[in-house]
């Protein structure tokens, strides 16, 4: 499928990459484009370096749908992935009280797990995908995700807290209130005699609070995890893969093609970003001469440069080779490296010509 | 500056910068610049990529110690060692080191190790950041070059120990902290190197990242490194015709059009990158050390030496600082 076509079919849009690849800036690409096709499109940006902003001409993006105007038939939103906002929402929503809210979000273990955290950061992302795609009524929403430091972390976000909340040292913690053998209890208070010894015990008190206030709400949330992890897998939801064709973020790349098929996941598109333009057919080693023997004078100077960039352009074909193997049925863009940078509208545009229409 | 004062200065240089800057290119160079002072290094890695070690020909890196070059007395060179460090790895043998050796496995085999990293996050970081304060407490020596995580996680990284001293307010772990805010904040045993390239969003990440780490973990900056600078060639101010003119040169069909372009796009990128570099200079007062962009693209030992040498010149032209 072109990117065209799958900017125009799929419902989300996650790209993936490692980062400083242009993960975020292809994002914008794709969701002006849905905005283009007549979609009421949304892209959402984790980076706190605010780069979208950037792209966007946006100086504040918030944890809200803003809306871009432009030159385009649908509609174009734009938001920065709050986390401890989103975590918070979700907390009130799925409060019995508002006491019981309030003691969660005062707790200091919850304020680190909201905040400091980087699996609460992808979980957030997806659940925010979520409420735009079910709740928010988006035709499309694109995600730029976490530059994650294990490939896919964000698709074992949703996860993750439910497997929190299984773990055996919650249970530890609740099995007093839960009516467990008292030989399990007294277990489980040597067990947690011997972890408060590394970290002192304000952090186990502090522990202790979050599971207690939080008793209730457990099954709102795992619910609320499972139908994330639906659409994760459902045939709207789309992956796009984004490489720079160094050799180190392309291998970086081929292991998240390799992680991703081992997740029963197609990649449906691979852009790869910034590839050194190619100025002429030649081989570098014809310009390379020319310039040895030239060297010295203007012209050699020229044929110099341009077997620089045969040469680049040629090492970075080769290294791509390798991983277009790995992800088979995707389509495969080659976004130029352009001589000025992308920092408006206008520069997404130009960039927009290359990667929809490859 | 005495590119020797540079390597005495502090002995644990933390370089980090956004993904794709070529930090750990940096890292490779910095120890190889180190080593051709005559001062051994040593590189630790965080992050379990592989790219390090095959920049000096050798395979993945361990837990475990290796050496990546040997010293060569005639030469005057020192040698480099690399290592990986593991937040579990380290935890396990810090629990040990310190008569917990039970604690420890318990911690580890019942899973407890993840909940706790959860209940008090930063707790990893701090390990790693404690074994770096044990590796350079244990020789002064050596000149320890610590391939930190990219950009954001560096912030969160580094700020684990301040961090973690609100959260957890008695025992070994806040011994722990203390101790790594020591030798964070001493400019004498610990400085941060940052890199960026000579483009728009990644010089704002850089400053932003600088002023970040000043305010928040109190760690003193060295040089910011920036990395992929194309090299001049004047000569392309000429156009190729006239210039293949001059030198009584014949153009193939098309060449001089290819030749045109290929000028026309490093003009542009080059005036880019200068401008670039001087609103860095602009907006962080810290000296700069330039690396030029290798198009070979491949980065062997011979390409690390390059580097490494072309640093060891930046710094003896750096002017007053040490």
């Amino acid at each position: 499928m072109s990117v065209r076509d799958l900017v125009g079919s799929a419902e989300v849009i996650l790209c993936t990459g490692s980062g400083g690849v242009g993960k975020t800036t292809v994002a914008a690409v794709l969701a002006m484009e849905g905005a283009r096709q007549g979609r009421k499109t949304a892209v959402v940006t984790i980076d706190p370096a605010r780069r979208l902003a950037d792209a966007l001409g946006l100086d504040g993006l918030t944890n809200e749908p803003g809306r871009i105007e432009g030159d385009w038939t649908g509609e174009l939103y734009a938001l920065m992935l709050d986390t401890k906002g989103t975590f918070d929402d979700l907390v009130n929503k799925y409060a019995e009280t508002p006491d019981q809210a309030e003691r969660i979000l005062e707790n200091r273990f919850y304020k680190n797990i909201s905040s400091a955290l980087s699996a609460t950061q992808e979980f957030m992302a997806m659940e925010k995908l979520y409420e735009l795609h079910v709740e928010a009524d988006f035709d499309l929403v694109v995600v730029d995700t976490p530059p994650t430091r294990n490939a896919l972390d964000f698709l074992d976000a949703p996860g993750t807290l439910t497997r929190f909340l299984d773990h055996p040292l919650y249970k530890v913690i609740m099995a007093p209130t839960r009516g467990i053998m008292r030989a399990a209890s007294i277990a489980a208070q040597a067990f947690l005699r011997t972890v408060s010894r590394v970290v002192g015990s304000e952090v186990i008190e502090d522990a202790i609070a979050f599971f207690q206030a939080f008793q209730g709400m457990e099954d709102g949330f795992r619910n609320r995890a499972r139908h994330v992890d639906a659409l994760l897998s459902d045939a709207v939801t789309h992956f796009v893969l984004v490489a720079s064709p160094r050799r180190d973020t392309l291998e970086e790349a081929a292991y998240f093609a390799e992680a991703l098929a081992d997740a029963d996941i197609a990649v449906s598109a691979l852009i790869v970003n910034r590839m050194h333009p190619r100025f002429a057919p030649s081989l570098a080693e014809a310009a390379r001469e020319r310039a040895d023997t030239l060297a010295g004078s203007a012209i050699g100077d020229h044929y110099a440069n341009l077997a620089d960039f045969q040469l680049i352009a040629s090492r970075e074909e080769d290294h791509l080779e390798a991983l277009v193997g790995k992800v088979a049925d995707a389509e495969i863009v080659r976004v130029p490296f352009l001589r000025t940078d992308v920092h408006d509208l206008a520069g997404l545009e130009a960039l927009a010509t290359y990667v929809v229409t490859g | 500056m005495d590119p020797a004062t540079f390597f005495a200065a502090s002995r644990v240089v933390i370089v980090a910068g956004k993904g794709g800057v070529g930090k750990t290119t940096v890292t490779a160079a910095l120890a190889r610049a180190a080593a051709r002072q005559g001062r051994r290094a040593l590189i630790v890695e965080v992050e379990g990529k592989s790219g390090l070690a095959n920049m000096f020909g050798a395979d993945d890196l361990g837990y475990d110690e290796i050496t990546l070059a040997d010293a060569d007395e005639a030469a005057g060179t020192a040698d480099i060692r690399a290592r990986t460090l593991t937040s579990d790895e380290a935890m396990l043998e810090y629990l040990e080191s310190h008569g917990m050796s039970r604690v420890a496995k318990r911690l580890v085999s019942s899973g407890a190790i993840d909940t706790l990293a959860t209940a008090a996050p930063g707790i990893k970081d701090i390990l790693v950041l404690g074994k770096v304060k044990a590796l350079e407490r244990a020789d002064e020596g050596t000149f320890i070059v610590l391939d930190a995580p990219a950009a954001g996680h560096a912030i969160t990284f580094l700020r684990a120990a301040r961090g973690l001293l609100d959260a957890v307010r008695v025992g070994p772990i806040h011994n722990q902290a203390v101790e790594v805010m020591e030798l964070l904040t001493d400019a004498e045993r610990c400085q941060v190197v940052l890199v960026t390239l000579p483009e728009e969003t990644p010089v704002n990440e850089l400053v932003e990242t600088a002023f970040n780490l000043e305010d928040q973990v109190g760690v003193a900056l060295g040089p910011v490194v920036v990395n992929g600078l194309y090299p001049a060639r004047p000569g392309l101010d000429q156009d190729p015709a006239t210039a293949a003119a001059q030198a009584g040169v014949t153009l193939r069909e098309g060449e001089a059009e290819a030749l045109a372009a290929a000028a026309d796009f490093r003009r542009h990128r080059v005036q880019l990158q200068t401008e670039q570099v001087a609103r860095l200079a602009d907006q962080l007062p810290l000296p700069q050390l330039r690396l030029p962009f290798l198009f070979g693209a491949e980065l062997g030992p011979a390409e690390v030496d390059l580097l490494a040498a072309t640093l060891v010149d930046q710094l003896a032209a750096l002017e007053g600082v040490a």
